[in-house]
């Protein structure tokens, strides 16, 4: 075993040993040095990842596979557990080690007040683990495995604080949207092994030509088999990444602690999806129409996420939407066949989420747990290095050029551009114009929380102080992060990607497209960046409080400004036509099917029947004798007859 | 060797009834409760180790028959008392005594009234479930598979709940309904081919029409002791008047006897009726899972949501029963062992919880976790378990059944899968309610767990996990029963499918 091999397994194990280590000696040692140890695991795990992605990149390794034990082997299901890297696993695990190091560092901080930080701790490093898990997987079992550890770590994150009703319910609804997807994840294994035999990923992509044309039939209609395995597991994705239909779980998890949120609702867990359909790229493009309908759900969800963010008042859901909104522009990147982009957005995207939820923390530290943007205001002056680094967040965010989040979102207009066809059109459009959401709410939140006149109570304003440099060093790396990734990564990510991804991501199309790119008229390239400088001016304007439109916009808009407040009012369609009754029709069946029905016709109905029966026949007993004569004639009678005739 | 001639598997059997006479002996004097104690504790633990060293001993790696025994019992007739087990068996006979063994460590000691007859109701019980494992003759199978319900009427009816005389009767008749026609169905086969052997009857060649009506009789049995819907209303009853004990049993071991009667029975002698019924078997067990998740949810009663789901759970099994895949077969088997490990626990945790408060009602509990953090802990592995999580044994039963099923009828597959979401909504309901949440004035008190009950609990939990992450030494020992029944059902429906192309 070569060292090389060492590091890729500490690098995915270590989070684990951290958990299992703080859970064990939280018992004895003081929370804080706890946390302390299993920062410190955390960070010689990011170690480790960077040391394994610069030997691949140096070394030029295609892959590395470490054995781990058989699951199953029955048939022709075997499933091997393992971990198997390839260009693709490394770039994930580096970005997850690195950011949940850094949210470990800014956790010691942040939770410092907690009484159970061993168990915080914990749960973080077991949520680590499971991600590296997942990415690390050779196949889809595995996958799974990974898929809902660390959906169930996500579960008791966000009910972390479990006497609160409210973080229970949402913690609650989180794994059960989770799980709706992942009936898609199962039915897609399920698929998967029928068409494949076969779940290993290498299998599968190997096989992809042979079964390309099977078709199988529901319904009575002969659907492409691919495509629905295809159509199957992107259900999944929709759930664990929070597209439009299942994001319903996403703002509403923000109840948990907000390093929880930075680290699994925005950079980690929730991209997952992303992953998946990337990994599985080649089968993407072998059933290229369900490409379409990711695009367009993807699509869907960038604009929605966008117009909601813009209108709500609590600053965490502001951003979880508009994580949701960038995860579209992630799967609207890969509906258009340029995988590889998508995960460059993923990566940029973790920094800068990464830092707006980590700064996030550090205002409603300040505000002494304030969530509502309404009650701040004028914040710069008292946290000026939080406000630096949210606007280097935020710029980042809208894509500023020469931030990071510009390369990747720049890549991906170009090639919506290229793509072409209605689609591409609709797509560009689209695109567009939730980029100019996006500066209109960071903007927003960048308004309300650090200019305009202060609303917090004198009490809270007392208490601002900026935060302590454990929580400001994560910021800071973030941000710087957040400046450079992008620039330093489009070179490898986009232009030199064939050497750089190797065999790890199918790049035949965005190669392809990419050729085109030089080839658009300079005009079509600008609109992504004026639009976002546009937001800013727009945004900055309508929320200055001095400005004299606000109270006109207000009046005009008050519908819309409702519609998009009350989040399409989608919870409330759920909850009238899902959760309701299916707790009505789950009564009836359980007061009527069950003990009307069921009950009346079986046991009762027969008890019943019998008891009367018995009763009718006890009627006979009438004690005179008369009567027993009578039966015994109409007996002898009766022999009689049947041997007479 | 010496001990090759002992009759290894019938003292397996007879074990508990030898330490059940012992118990029926002690009288009344200073130790008497101590003794009885000792007595039963000791004979249980005892056949656990003693199914231990079987499993150890023996080679479950081939098809053939393990410990064979064979003795005239009946000898006009020709009846044999015949015994052997194989993989499949010897798993069910080591649940049952960890099982049996665990119920009574975590129970013997809270039993107030009549003792003496609770431990020997237990320790009967015990012998007649072995027996049902092992019994390779049709007439002892059905005694054996009788014989459980007069303890477990019992047990039921002596130190159950407010209404247990209702819930026991109609478990008992319910129960013996479904039994009387599997007699009938036995006699049937034992009149037209002369032999009661379970295994010379495996793959001969039965008239259609005859294998459907035998079918239908073993059905009634079998369907109502899994419980299948609609024949699933004796169980909640049953299980919510049932002492702790007896719900472990109940759920954990009496269900899996359904299960087991299928697959020892049904499928190998009649495989072109099981395949016939195959689709009626579907509808029922999907119904099942979506009905019957959906009733757990609204459930008030903590035991009855979990007996509830102990249904839903059960679909998975005669899904993958009938699926005929070597997945979906597998995936049963597993399912079967898993549910019972997980439904055992789950069930002790609400009896400690009963014990404690003497509710079962889910809206009288409310924080628990804080002030039982490690029973928090373990609760939420078996109610992971119980949610089919990677990682649990109650996954792998489900994704092989899943996977089985879909080989056959992608609409099974997905109406098994809708469990996913099912089982996780009133799992985790139960969960929030009784541990989560703030502290309710009803439960602030709460005695801590004793060792006892950690470890017991703990140990389950261990087993779960473990058989969650290496499934496959459990598959190892399913597999050559299941290739055998596959291997005969083949044979079977080729020379069928040659004779219909004859005609």
């Amino acid at each position: 075993m070569t060292f090389l091999n060492v590091a890729v397994f500490l690098s995915v194990f270590l989070p684990l040993i951290s958990s299992i280590y703080t859970i064990i000696i939280g018992r004895f040692v003081l929370g804080k040095v706890v946390a302390i140890h299993a920062t410190a695991f955390l960070f010689l795990a990011a170690f480790f990842g960077w040391y394994v992605g610069v030997n691949f990149y140096i070394k030029n390794v295609a892959e590395i596979q470490i054995h781990l034990w058989q699951w199953i082997d029955i048939g022709f299901l075997t499933v091997n557990f393992a971990l198997r890297f390839d260009m693709l696993t490394v770039v994930m695990v580096i970005m997850i080690t690195t950011i949940s190091a850094l949210v470990h560092l800014y956790s010691i901080g942040y939770m410092k007040k907690d009484k159970t930080l061993d168990k915080f701790m914990s749960y973080m490093g077991l949520f680590t683990f499971f991600m590296l898990f997942l990415v690390a997987s050779p196949n889809l079992i595995q996958l799974f495995f990974g898929w809902e550890g660390v959906g169930f770590c996500s579960y008791l994150l966000i009910g972390y604080w479990y006497h609160k009703e409210k973080a229970n319910n949402a913690a609650m609804k989180a794994f059960v949207v989770n799980r709706i997807g992942d009936l898609g994840f199962l039915l897609g294994i399920a698929a998967c092994f029928y068409l494949f035999e076969s779940i290993d990923f290498k299998v599968i992509i190997e096989t992809i030509p042979l079964v390309s044309e099977k078709n199988i039939v529901v319904l009575h209609m002969s659907v492409h088999t691919l495509m629905l395995v295809a159509l199957l597991l992107f259900f999944a994705a929709m759930g664990k990444s929070a597209q439009f239909g299942l994001h319903t779980w996403l703002p509403d998890a923000m109840e948990g602690p907000t390093p929880a949120s930075a680290l699994i609702h925005a950079a980690t867990m929730v991209t997952a999806g992303v992953f998946l359909l990337v990994r599985l790229s080649p089968l993407y493009e072998a059933a290229s129409f369900s490409l379409e309908i990711i695009a367009i759900i993807g699509l869907i969800t960038a604009i929605f996420a966008g117009t909601v963010a813009v209108v709500q008042n609590d600053i965490k859901r502001v951003i979880a939407y508009s994580t949701c909104s960038q995860l579209g522009f992630m799967f609207f990147s890969i509906g258009v066949k340029a995988y590889a982009i998508a995960i460059f957005h993923l990566v940029t995207h973790a920094c800068f989420k990464a830092l707006l939820f980590l700064g996030a923390g550090s205002i409603i530290q300040a505000m002494s747990d304030e969530h509502n943007m309404k009650k701040m205001g004028g914040l710069f002056k008292y946290i000026p290095k939080t406000y630096a680094v949210m606007w280097i967040g935020t710029l980042a965010l809208i894509g500023i050029p020469f931030f990071s989040g510009y390369y990747s979102k720049d890549a991906i207009m170009e090639i919506v551009l290229v793509y072409g066809g209605t689609l591409g059109k609709i797509i560009y459009y689209g695109a567009l114009f939730s980029i100019f959401l996006t500066a209109l709410y960071a903007m927003r939140v960048m308004m309300l929380v650090f200019h305009g006149k202060i609303k917090a109570h004198e009490k809270i304003i007392a208490h601002i102080k900026e935060s302590p440099m454990v929580m400001l060093v994560p910021l800071f790396i973030l941000a710087i992060g957040s400046i450079f990734v992008g620039g330093i990564l489009s070179v490898e990510f986009v232009n030199d990607s064939q050497n750089f991804w190797g065999r790890s991501i199918v790049l035949t199309s965005q190669l392809k497209l990419i050729e085109k790119v030089p080839h658009i008229p300079y005009i079509y390239l600008i609109p992504p960046v004026v639009l976002g400088f546009l937001g800013i001016i727009v945004g900055w304007l309508l929320f200055e409080e001095k400005f004299i439109w606000r109270d006109v916009f207000k009046k005009k808009l008050y519908k819309i400004h409702l519609f998009f407040f009350e989040k399409w009012y989608i919870d409330e369609f759920y909850e009238l036509f899902i959760c309701r009754p299916y707790q009505k029709i789950a009564m009836i069946l359980w007061k009527k099917g069950e003990d009307t029905i069921i009950e009346g016709i079986g046991p009762k109905g027969i008890s019943y029947i019998i008891l009367k029966a018995g009763r009718l026949l006890s009627r006979l007993q009438t004690g005179y004798l008369c009567h027993y004569i009578l039966g015994a004639v109409i007996g002898i009678v009766g022999i009689l007859w049947i041997f007479l005739i | 060797m010496l001990y090759s001639d002992l009759p290894l598997l019938t003292m397996l059997i007879f074990l508990p009834m030898v330490g059940a006479f012992f118990v029926a002996l002690s009288r009344s004097e200073k130790t008497y409760e101590k003794n009885v104690c000792n007595i039963t504790l000791i004979t249980s633990g005892a056949t656990f180790l003693y199914a231990i060293i079987l499993f150890l001993k023996a080679d479950f790696s081939s098809e053939k028959f393990q410990f064979m025994e064979q003795a005239t019992w009946l000898p006009s007739l020709g009846i044999q008392y015949a015994i052997g087990i194989d993989g499949v068996s010897i798993l069910f006979i080591l649940l049952t005594s960890l099982l049996i063994f665990l119920a009574l460590c975590i129970s013997i000691k809270k039993i107030t009234f009549k003792l003496k007859e609770y431990c020997i109701a237990f320790l009967v019980l015990e012998t007649f479930i072995l027996g049902a494992f092992c019994a390779m003759d049709l007439f002892l199978f059905y005694i054996f598979f009788e014989g459980v319900l007069l303890p477990m009427f019992f047990i039921i009816g002596i130190w159950g709940g407010k209404h247990r005389v209702h819930a026991t009767w109609k478990f008992f008749l319910y129960t013996l309904l479904g039994s009387l026609l599997m007699l009938i169905g036995i006699v049937c086969l034992y009149l037209e081919f002369n032999t009661s052997s379970i295994y010379a009857l495996y793959g001969q060649n039965i008239e259609l029409k005859m294998q459907y009506w035998i079918w239908l009789a073993f059905f009634a049995s079998f369907a109502v002791k899994l419980p299948m819907f609609p024949f699933h209303t004796w169980l909640p009853d049953a299980h919510v008047e049932a002492p702790m004990a007896g719900s472990i049993i109940l759920a954990g071991i009496l269900l899996k006897m359904g299960g087991y009667g299928f697959f020892r029975l049904s499928l190998p002698i009649l495989p072109e009726a099981s395949q016939y019924f195959s689709t009626f078997i579907f509808t029922l067990s999907c119904i099942a899972v979506v009905y019957t998740s959906m009733i757990a949810f609204v459930q008030k009663d903590i035991k009855k949501l979990i007996a509830y789901s102990s249904v839903a759970h059960m679909g998975f099994v005669t899904v993958g029963l009938f699926t005929f895949t070597i997945y979906g077969m597998q995936g049963a088997i597993f399912q079967m062992l898993s549910h019972g490990l997980i439904s055992a626990a789950l069930f002790m945790c609400v009896g400690i919880l009963y014990e404690r408060t003497n509710s079962r009602e889910l809206e009288f509990y409310g924080g628990v976790a804080t002030i039982l953090p490690v029973f928090a802990v373990l609760m939420m592995i078996f109610t992971l378990g119980s949610i089919g999580f990677p990682g649990t044994s109650g996954f792998v039963g489900e994704l092989l059944v899943i996977i089985g099923a879909y080989q056959v009828s992608g609409w099974t597959a997905l109406g098994l899968g809708v469990s996913v979401i099912l089982s996780a909504l009133y799992g985790l309901l139960l969960y929030k309610k009784v541990l989560f949440g703030s502290i309710k004035d009803t439960c602030k008190f709460l005695k801590h767990l004793t060792y006892g009950e950690q470890t017991i609990l703990a140990a389950l939990a261990v087993l779960i996990v473990i058989f969650g992450l290496f499934p496959q030494c459990i598959l190892d020992l399913i597999e050559p029963a299941v290739k055998v029944i596959l291997e005969k059902t083949e044979i079977s429906t080729f020379s069928t499918m040659l004779n219909s192309k004859v005609k």
